[in-house]
């Protein structure tokens, strides 16, 4: 039986990870590889690698440090940020990287989708959906959300926009529940519930976990295939592997 | 011992590279058919579609140089459907060294395609490759594509029903999954191999 994965957010800043709240105010936790390595060992099934300053800035992720990454590492790692092309794909595949997740460049042009899982397999192929309630009660879609001054609400509605993507060959779904981030009361089961029944893919709840018991209902209540967590993990307030064995003990199938 | 890496333009050779290091073996990569045939252990890796993938062997002049390979020989993910006979994938004529077809995932309510993550391997034939594999150890997937159990199998997995993740036929073996990002059960696997 397939476990529920529980991947670990490492927000990259100018080759560092960072992480602020809601977005914002970013301050640095850590070296990359060093991290990666703490979370590979803690029990870590995936990392994410976001480099949240790449696509506001038109620039593309630094190869470096993903080669760096997938030398050290034997767990899977998807990395996102300021990827654009195939070519921009390919150079991130070929580096090592297993999954590449794209966000606003999906956005500005929806074919890219299309491209990338025509290339290299929509396996390869991680759509980040950054996601905000608006006051007629819509989850809209936010595009880049890296830089708070340049983050723009869009009229797509986030369900209408999952859907999109599947068709366009999107291997799986992050959906950052923006009102949740940073603030550990839990993930937006509403939203995410809401997500899972017209997600045919992989989803990955993103934004809101606290406690154990916020991932047990992400899990149970929103039927999703990951969760991902960042300050949570950094801050060492949950430690990965007595939160696996808390899942196990509550029957859901984790990988110790 | 000399360890290649076929090299037809697939995207994961450079993780199979760093963890076939990491257990201290260095793999040349490579696509000429003479450093093919003179290896002791050729691995195939590949991620993407099998009909890119299969062309990728044939411009490089690959597909008969791996049919007649005697040493082990090793598929991972897209490189193990390669070494099937036929894969649904674009209907797509494989290289046919292991007797199995490659079929899509049934589409079934509640599973999700691509099956992708950490899934339990169950051994179910005897062979040096799974020696040391423990009930429950777990090895990271993805892929939309399968092979059925049969006789080729040696060690199943389930999605929706089982299917083949190590098959062994002759010198040509394959792992659906991906050993080098499996963690320390992968490295087994890959040791075991190059032990072969």
């Amino acid at each position: 039986m397939l476990s529920r994965r529980i991947v670990p957010c490492l927000d990259v800043r100018d080759g560092q990870v960072v992480k602020g709240v809601r977005f914002r105010d970013h301050v640095v936790v850590g070296e990359i590889v060093e991290l990666a390595l703490r979370y590979r060992d803690e029990g870590a099934d995936e990392l994410v690698f976001y480099d949240i300053t790449a696509s506001p800035e038109g620039r593309r992720v630094d190869r470096d440090w993903v080669e760096r990454v997938a030398r050290e590492i034997d767990i899977p790692f998807c990395v996102a940020g300021g990827i654009r092309s195939v070519d921009d794909a390919r150079e991130v595949l070929h580096a090592g990287a297993d999954k590449v997740s794209i966000n606003s460049p999906a956005l500005e042009r929806p074919a890219l989708v299309r491209e990338i899982a025509d290339a290299f397999g929509v396996q390869c192929v991680v759509v980040g959906v950054d996601s905000l309630q608006d006051d007629d009660g819509e989850w809209r879609v936010r595009q880049y959300t890296g830089d708070p001054s340049r983050t723009r609400a869009l009229r797509k509605s986030t369900l209408e926009w999952i859907d999109e993507v599947q068709r366009l060959g999107a291997g799986e779904i992050v959906l950052n529940c923006m009102g949740t981030d940073g603030v550990r009361r839990g993930y937006d089961i509403a939203q995410l519930s809401a997500a899972r029944a017209i997600c045919h893919v992989p989803l990955v709840a993103s934004g809101g976990a606290g406690t154990a018991a916020h991932f047990a209902e992400a899990f149970v209540a929103a039927d999703v295939d990951a969760a991902l967590a960042a300050s949570v993990f950094h801050s060492g307030d949950i430690a990965i592997p007595a939160l696996k064995r808390d899942l196990r003990a509550q029957g859901i199938e984790v990988r110790l | 011992m000399a360890v290649v890496l076929v090299d037809a333009g697939g995207t994961n050779i450079g993780s199979v590279r760093y963890a076939l290091q990491r257990l201290g073996t260095d793999a040349a990569l490579t696509s000429d058919a003479d450093a093919i045939r003179a290896a002791s252990h050729v691995i195939l890796p590949g991620v993407g579609a099998a009909g890119p993938g299969m062309r990728r062997l044939r411009e490089a002049g690959l597909v008969d140089v791996l049919r007649g390979l005697t040493q082990p020989v090793l598929g991972v993910c897209l490189g193990m459907q390669l070494l099937c006979e036929r894969s649904e994938e674009g209907d797509t004529e494989c290289l046919g060294v292991i007797p199995a077809p490659v079929r899509h995932f049934a589409e079934a309510p509640g599973l999700r395609v691509p099956h992708m993550g950490w899934n339990r391997l169950r051994v179910t034939t005897t062979h040096p490759l799974v020696a040391d594999l423990r009930d429950g150890d777990s090895a990271y997937f993805v892929h939309s594509y399968a092979v059925p159990t049969g006789a080729w199998t040696i060690a199943e997995s389930d999605h929706g029903g089982a299917f083949a993740a190590i098959v062994a036929h002759g010198n040509f073996m394959g792992m659906q999954f991906h050993p080098e990002r499996s963690a320390d059960v992968g490295a087994r696997l890959l040791r075991n191999f190059l032990l072969s």
